[in-house]
């Protein structure tokens, strides 16, 4: 039993910083049907800039750890925001372009990040609560599990309100459906492009910063890393749905914690779960059918 | 004579590398409903997007003077273009009162007047439009162009797909619409040309065939049979 919940809360921790890749990356396709495949440098360069932040101020204090969170938000929006303006704006309706784009961006900044900060893991220290376990039903889970559940829980909300009850918000979602229609009521729908870029990079930045906590360390590779499985995500919860996103990352990384115990096979398995959904369900679980 | 509203010259238009609008030319007065007519496929829609910016365009087109094939969409709207599209396209999975605060441009929209038009979309304001029927979704659609105060309108089959009392009641709209604003109507019906139309353009394959007065071609059944290819009630007797 205590092995389950142990499965069950590491997986949904898991989840959560897939969840906090994954929204971000939903979204932008959903409203401007670009695949962003740099949007894993958003969660590395956040990771590093929070990692600098608690480096030089001290990383076991919790008041620093909050600051590395913002920070990383920060720096992942401002850096998704220069993306969108300065490569992807010129490219909308150019699918190819964008994808050898965002690729070459992703290589690039690959590069760059261990230019600076060297290609071997930093490992990554934090307030001491954070590097103990709870016990829960008898399973001594990790506290950092909890930390990103409930910072992801905390993004969802957050988003969700901000689509709901925002003027923004409510361009994002009219956008998502029919683009050409937004600015056909005179809406500058550029300007939501950039927003949705900076809140997708947001989410990415904090989710670096909690990822090395989860990890233990900080990589250049850590964004490549779960870029792969937030698609997949991405992809099973259907492209531009976020509450879709939110059900797929705790799908996929609750199975692929359990595959991983108990066959070893955990990649393998999200790849067969997404094959499934593509041929039952291609428009993905909570998707608009074509 | 006063100037018109819109003058466009030369207007070209293509779709995927596609002609979809040969070469037009025409005026829309500032006062009443300009209808656009021809068969089907001709390029009157395309001729109304091109307009807006929507298609990629050449040509010059002038808004009370001022050049706005430059434009992109949302400017040229926000210059006072309301756009009434084919097939209404509301947003299916907003509500009908997010649809419509969605298109207020304007620091004081019209929301008495779109509610003493519509009074069945203020009881429904908190039905995604997605599940109205076909009259309804064209009232949201009418009613987001009429929030504003527009120079212009552009509607586009505005009664495409629907039954003959629901006709009735958006011809009626239309006609208190065009009572704030002229209005550049595409439009298939001709009952409905014949009861709100003042001027007529007729296109034909991408290019202008006829410009004139509405009464004098729908007074004309053998005019209409050529141009339209559609025979009228008196054509037929």
């Amino acid at each position: 039993m205590s092995t389950i919940v142990l499965l069950l809360i590491t997986g949904l921790g898991l989840g959560a910083l897939y969840f906090l890749v994954a929204s971000g990356l939903s979204l932008i396709y959903g409203l401007m049907g670009v695949l962003n495949f740099a949007h894993g440098s958003f969660l590395t360069l956040g990771a590093f800039a929070g990692w600098e932040v608690a480096r030089r101020l001290g990383a076991d204090s919790w008041g620093v750890f909050g600051l590395a969170l913002v920070v990383g938000a920060a720096v992942g929006a401002a850096f998704a925001a220069l993306t969108e303006l300065l490569l992807v704006r010129r490219l909308y309706e150019r699918h190819i372009e964008q994808v050898l784009v965002t690729v070459g961006l992703a290589l690039a900044t690959v590069a760059l990040f261990e230019g600076t900060w060297g290609s071997d893991p930093e490992f990554i220290e934090g307030p001491a609560w954070l590097r103990g376990t709870t016990d829960v039903a008898g399973a001594p889970v990790p506290n950092d599990r909890f930390l990103a559940i409930g910072a992801a829980v905390l993004v969802l909300i957050g988003i969700v309100l901000f689509l709901r009850y925002t003027r923004f918000g409510l361009i994002i979602r009219a956008g998502v459906e029919n683009r050409a229609m937004v600015t056909a009521l005179g809406i500058d729908v550029r300007k939501a492009f950039t927003l949705v870029f900076a809140v997708g990079g947001a989410a990415a930045g904090l989710g670096g910063v909690l990822a090395s906590q989860y990890f233990g360390y900080v990589s250049p590779h850590l964004g490549a890393q779960l870029l792969i499985f937030a698609f997949i995500v991405t992809v099973i919860g259907g492209l531009g749905s976020l509450t879709g996103a939110a059900v797929a990352a705790v799908l996929v990384a609750v199975l692929q914690q359990f595959a991983n115990y108990y066959w070893g096979y955990g990649d393998l398995v999200v790849v067969l779960l997404l094959a499934l959904v593509l041929l039952v369900r291609p428009s993905g679980l909570l998707g608009r059918r074509a | 004579m006063t100037e018109p509203i819109l003058r466009v010259t030369n207007l070209r238009a293509t779709v995927a590398g596609q002609q979809v609008v040969e070469d037009v030319t025409f005026d829309v007065p500032a006062t009443g409903v300009t209808a656009v007519l021809g068969r089907n496929g001709v390029g009157k829609t395309s001729t109304l997007k091109a307009l807006l910016g929507l298609y990629a365009r050449t040509g010059e087109v002038t808004l009370a003077g001022e050049r706005i094939d430059r434009l992109s969409t949302d400017r040229i709207v926000r210059r006072g273009v309301g756009y009434v599209p084919e097939d209404r396209e509301v947003f299916a999975g907003l509500t009908v009162a997010e649809n419509l605060r969605l298109a207020e441009r304007d620091a004081a929209p019209r929301r008495e007047l779109v509610a003493d038009l519509f009074p069945d979309l203020v009881k429904r304001s908190a039905q995604r439009a997605g599940t109205l029927s076909g009259g309804q979704q064209q009232m949201v659609s009418l009613a987001r162009a009429l929030l504003n105060d527009n120079r212009l309108l552009l509607v586009d089959e505005p009664t495409k797909g629907l039954a003959p009392k629901i006709v009735g009641e958006v011809a009626t709209a239309l006609a208190e619409a065009a009572a704030t604003a002229p209005v550049l109507l595409v439009e298939q019906n001709l009952e409905v040309i014949e009861r709100l139309a003042t001027t007529v353009v007729v296109i034909d394959a991408g290019r202008v065939v006829h410009t004139g007065d509405a009464a004098e071609l729908l007074d004309d059944p053998d005019r209409i049979q050529r141009l339209l290819g559609v025979h009228t009630s008196e054509n037929a007797a």
